[in-house]
């Protein structure tokens, strides 16, 4: 990445000059691409680490019965793999990507805010360290699932609590600090003639997205105050002996955790939206309806929290309520699913491994939508609720819709990153090994579910026996095949491949393609003409 | 008296259970249509949601396939350059909400329905816990505990696993059919969830609120269910089983357990005045408890550092007697502690103490005797 | 270099804008405890009764025309060295009509102590319209060393109330509080 930088604008001359090398470079940056580049290395460490703690846990499944590990233990494994994937492995990938490719695509020399850029990226890792050293403490780490309700994570949680929400503290500020630069970039710093309307999908998605951060994350983080007092210093906001709630917290958690849904697909709207035109040879129909889409679904999330507590007990008005708000939702989803499958229609496409991915993507995210609409259902939701059927869904939507598409953006852009092509027969390896693998590890779970195995079950009852193995082995095949991924990245980082031309994807489009590859250190110092 | 109850009870269990039996062991991959006409109604719905969401994923995935076919580059395929249609964008907004509604009306008609618990014939407080149920039928001196009746030696593979595996209780909940029967549900400590897939019931059980729920069971027969919300490292081991008896069979029921319970009270006032053996006392003491201690304080006495106290040679088991005894009978507020005065009999209480002071060990040499539990309660401490 | 310096003073101006957003939010996030509690006073979303006496009104009508059924529940605290019983399971009353209902304490201790009852109504609508004039649940209770304590429940329910309600539950749970009040010495020797 160290290439010569046309050195044609005063204004920005100041933080050219010398760059440092090494471990200082990394920690001192302040350069968009180099965060960006940190960012996707250590959600990608995160993914493979929450990948091991999901292993561990289908190791234990494989067969009923307690044979590896303590149920105390499992929870910690299923409470560690949800927090780490969501806030480690996810959000940052999606940070990354925005750091990486935002600038480029509207045309900016960097991000707004470099200096806070870095902090955002370097708090993650000491948050997350804080969280996982919370397994060494007597009583081990967190054992109450990401949702951590209440009064599960308070009066009867261990004292690693306190860890807990610190750690939580810091990647919530870690989010706002990434959405506040986001946006700030977004409205500021467009090329001249980048209208809002003319702005990539992706720029939109994000910039929708950053809006939902910052609207939720402060509500989390006075979520898990009010959680570590009540634990720590005899507030009662969850406790019933002290006049409070413990369905307060799932509201007030849901609140935040709904758009957080949100946050982590809107950006992979983004993604497909650039991938798909660009394989299909066809602009992406319908961008105006995409954008209003993106928006109205951001909007309806705030008004859906409480789809996820049914069982809870609300008065059947308000259960009514919850339920047409949530099967609103699917019609602009709908829109969307539409757009991109016209936006193939009579084009003219190729299968390079990020279409196979977008269209992967299309497919089964489709399918999680669909289970969504049944999980919306309030009268089917008693059933559904808390099985593997919900399971299925959530990772059909996380999985195979958030992470599928991370995949694919790398895939799209690492030519443009590194400057050479990566190897497409080990990429196509890897897409159809891990399609199948996913497949067989998440299609079984709505079985299961529907029979009746509630989750976070350490052990099970001998009907649920077969489809939990097969459940397994799609696990394991599925996080080895992530191997492969990492071969293929750590190729192209270490530039063995073809040289890749600044347009490698014959019909792609946008800003980002007519800079070299790979692309210098500052691009667009003085800002491009945008028609 | 009973004796005869419960080898009654088992038999009918087992009779009840043949079918079930063949039944458990098949690969189930639908929810279950249940036994009551609301269970029946929720399926109907499930089944219709479900065709509905096929029928679209075929529409969009065939679209999808043709077009991957058809116009492909290979094929010589030059792309087209629409990229806006407003009609078609309209009409495709407007069918999945019409399509949408189509759902919502027999959503909202079975929700109404499944929400109303008026005229119930039969009230059931059910109490979740770490990690058991407890029940308690409002209209007649009735309440027990039910707790997981696989032992530790099938979940740990040192023995075979059973039929019902994880599936049984000692003592289940016994309903009968073509009742309105209300359920009550609340909790003691953490949240719990009450579910019997047969019945589509399944509510939140909320420490210090309650929450209901209804059914109306058609056949009788033996029906399971889970805890669906986690409550700690017990969430899995806190099964469901109702037994569904014809309304004479119940009443039938219900009196004898009224009888028998009253007997075992008046049998307690008795069992005051005898001094136990240090023997019987530790070999009682041991039974109780692996039942109802050792899941958190571990078999070994050791406890998980950090989460439960350990009781071989530290803490309460070798401490003051009198705090011992107060812990086990009244429990701990905000702690998995439970009151056990309310489960276990004066001299259950007493041996389990007795066993705990002496096991692993600690060998303090106390005895304590139902006498003493009685006259702690009594407030002679 | 003006351009810069424009473009520092607008960035300046969102990034106040968005912290501010960032604030609000967090202060919303407090907000919502009290917001949430006012709903379900409002609504009788979560089931809970009122803290506070209803006035009885004057010449409130007795609807003969139905009859409900209340039933009661209780529950005592882990910890809470106490018996704790309605004096009746359940009674058969009109709207309008003004019913007394029993509840009895046993403290098996010989100390002195602090009890806290809280309720809980199913199904929860039915708590708007279950007004209670006097109930032992409004305050601290405190009980006396081995005192057994008969503490009375006033209530009516309103005419208002929906005719498809005929069975409500009222439920107590009572709870331990003699380490949260200081002066219980005092209090109970009142």
């Amino acid at each position: 990445m160290s290439t010569v930088v046309a050195e044609n604008n005063d204004a920005h001359a100041g933080h050219h000059h010398s760059k440092p090398t090494g471990i200082k470079r990394w920690l001192f940056t302040t350069n968009h691409k180099d965060i960006g580049t940190l960012y996707l290395w250590f959600s990608f460490f995160m993914f493979m680490l929450g990948g091991s703690f999901a292993l561990v846990i289908r190791m234990e499944l494989f067969q009923p019965g307690m044979q590896i590990i303590e149920p105390h233990f499992f929870n910690q494994m299923t409470t560690m793999h949800g927090v780490i994937m969501v806030f480690g492995a996810v959000m940052p990938a999606f940070v990354g990507l925005a750091n990486w490719m935002l600038p480029m695509m509207i045309g900016a020399p960097d991000m707004a805010l470099p200096r806070m850029n870095n902090w955002s990226f370097w708090i993650l890792p000491f948050a997350f360290l804080i969280m996982l050293s919370s397994m060494f403490m007597p009583g081990g780490g967190p054992a109450f699932g990401w949702t951590f309700y209440a009064p599960l994570s308070t009066s009867y949680s261990t004292d690693s609590t306190a860890l807990f929400v610190f750690s939580m503290h810091i990647m919530g500020m870690s989010s706002i600090m990434g959405a506040i630069n986001v946006i700030v970039t977004v409205v500021n710093m467009r090329a001249p003639g980048m209208g809002f309307m003319k702005m990539p999908m992706f720029a939109w998605t994000w910039l929708i997205t950053a809006f939902l951060l910052i609207a939720v994350m402060p509500v989390l983080a006075g979520v898990v105050t009010m959680v570590l007092t009540d634990k720590f210093f005899g507030t009662s906001f969850f406790s019933a002996a002290g006049g409070g709630d413990p369905v307060l917290f799932q509201h007030l958690f849901w609140f935040f955790g709904h758009p957080e849904v949100y946050i982590m697909i809107l950006p992979s709207f983004g993604i497909i939206s650039a991938i798909i035109p660009a394989f299909a040879r066809k602009p992406l129909f319908g961008y105006s309806s995409m954008v209003y889409a993106t928006a109205s679904i951001a909007g309806l999330s705030f008004l859906v929290w409480a789809h996820h507590m049914f069982t809870t007990g609300m008065p059947t008005f308000a259960l009514l309520f919850f339920m047409y708000m949530t099967m609103l939702i699917a019609v602009p989803t709908g829109v969307k699913i539409f757009n991109w499958v016209t936006t193939m229609w009579r084009g003219s496409m190729t299968f390079e491994t990020p279409m196979l991915f977008a269209i992967a993507f299309v497919v089964l995210f489709t399918i999680g939508g669909l289970s969504g609409i049944m999980l919306g259902v309030t009268p089917v939701d008693y059933q559904y609720h808390d099985t593997y059927f919900v399971i299925a869904h959530f990772h059909y939507v996380l999985v195979t819709g958030a992470v599928f598409s991370i995949m694919a953006a790398a895939y799209y852009w690492i030519p443009k990153w590194s400057g050479v092509m990566y190897d497409e027969k080990l990429g196509k390896l890897h897409f159809w090994c891990s399609l199948v693998s996913v497949n067989i590890l998440f299609f079984p779970m709505h079985f299961v579910g529907l029979a009746g195995m509630p989750r976070r079950y350490p052990d099970y009852a001998l009907q649920f026996a077969d489809l939990n193995a097969i459940i397994s082995v799609g696990g394991f095949l599925f996080g080895f095949s992530q191997l492969i991924f990492l071969v293929v990245m750590v190729k192209c980082a270490m530039k063995k491949g073809e040289p890749a031309p600044a347009k490698p994807w014959e019909g792609a489009e946008g800003l980002e393609w007519t800079v070299p590859s790979p692309a210098p250190y500052h691009t667009f110092d003085t800002p491009p003409e945008v028609k | 008296m009973k004796i005869k109850t419960k080898s009654l009870l088992w038999a009918l269990a087992a009779a009840l259970n043949a079918p079930n039996v063949l039944a458990s062991n098949e690969l189930r991959l639908n929810m279950p249509p249940g036994i009551s006409d609301m269970s029946q109604k929720v399926y109907d719905l499930h089944m219709l949601v479900f065709y509905i969401c096929v029928v679209i994923a075929v529409g969009v995935f065939s679209v999808m396939l043709v077009s991957i076919i058809r116009h492909r580059k290979s094929n010589g395929r030059k792309p087209a350059t629409f990229h806006e249609n407003i009609k078609i964008e309209i009409i495709w907004t407007i069918i999945p909400f019409i399509i949408l509604i189509a759902m919502a009306v027999p959503a909202t008609i079975t929700l109404l329905e499944l929400d109303n618990t008026d005229d119930s014939e039969l009230s059931i407080v059910v109490t979740g816990s770490q990690w058991r149920w407890h029940y308690n039928y409002l209209d007649y001196d009735v309440q027990f505990q039910s707790i997981l009746a696989t032992p530790n030696e099938q979940i740990y593979g040192r023995l075979p696993k059973s039929e019902n595996y994880l599936h049984e209780v000692d003592r289940p909940l016994v309903l009968p059919t073509n009742t309105k029967v209300r359920f009550l549900i609340t909790s003691e400590d953490v949240i719990h969830s009450w579910w019997v897939p047969e019945f589509a019931i399944k509510r939140d059980a909320n420490p210090g609120y309650i929450n209901e729920s209804w059914t109306n069971i058609k056949e009788p027969g033996i029906y399971r269910g889970f805890c669906a919300e986690l409550c700690g490292q017990g969430h899995a081991f806190m099964p469901i089983v109702v037994i569904a008896k014809e309304p004479a069979d119940f009443e039938a029921w219900v009196h004898s357990e009224e009888q028998r319970l009253a007997a075992e009270a008046e049998q307690e006032q008795k069992l005051l005045a005898m001094e136990m053996s240090k023997d019987e006392l530790m070999d009682l003491g041991r039974n109780i408890y692996l039942s109802q201690c050792a899941a958190c304080h571990q078999p070994n006495g050791q406890g998980i550092p950090g989460v439960f106290p350990k009781l071989a040679g530290e803490g309460m088991a070798v401490g003051d007697k009198t705090a011992h005894i107060n812990i086990v009978v009244n429990g701990s507020s905000g702690t998995a502690m439970q009151a056990f005065r309310s489960s276990l009999s004066m001299s259950e209480l007493a041996a389990v103490i007795t066993y705990e002071r002496n096991a692993w060990g600690n060998n303090t040499g106390d005895l304590v005797q139902a006498a003493d539990i009685f006259n702690f309660i009594q407030g002679e401490e | 270099m003006t351009n810069r310096q424009q473009q520092n003073q607008d960035n300046a101006g969102v990034i106040t804008k968005l912290l501010a957003a960032v604030v609000i939010m967090f202060a919303f996030g407090f907000a919502l405890v009290p917001l949430y509690e006012k709903f379900c006073e409002l609504t009788g979303f979560n089931g809970r009764t009122e803290n506070i006496a209803a006035m009885t009104i004057d010449g409130m009508v007795v609807d003969t025309s139905r009859t409900v059924t209340v039933e009661f529940t209780t529950r005592t605290d882990r910890g809470a060295p106490w018996s704790f019983r309605p004096e009746t399971r359940s009674i058969t009353m009109h709207p309008g009509e003004l019913k007394q209902v029993n509840f009895i304490v046993e403290n098996h201790t010989n100390q002195n102590r602090m009890a806290q009852a809280l309720p809980s109504v199913s199904p929860g609508e039915a708590s708007l319209y279950l007004n209670k004039t006097e109930c032992f649940c409004f305050e601290q209770q405190p009980l006396a060393a081995k005192e057994t304590a008969v503490m009375p429940m006033r209530f009516y329910l309103d005419p208002d109330l929906p005719t498809s309600i005929h069975r409500l539950t009222l439920s107590y749970v009572m709870f331990d509080i003699t380490n949260q009040v200081k002066d219980v010495a005092t209090t109970a020797a009142r």
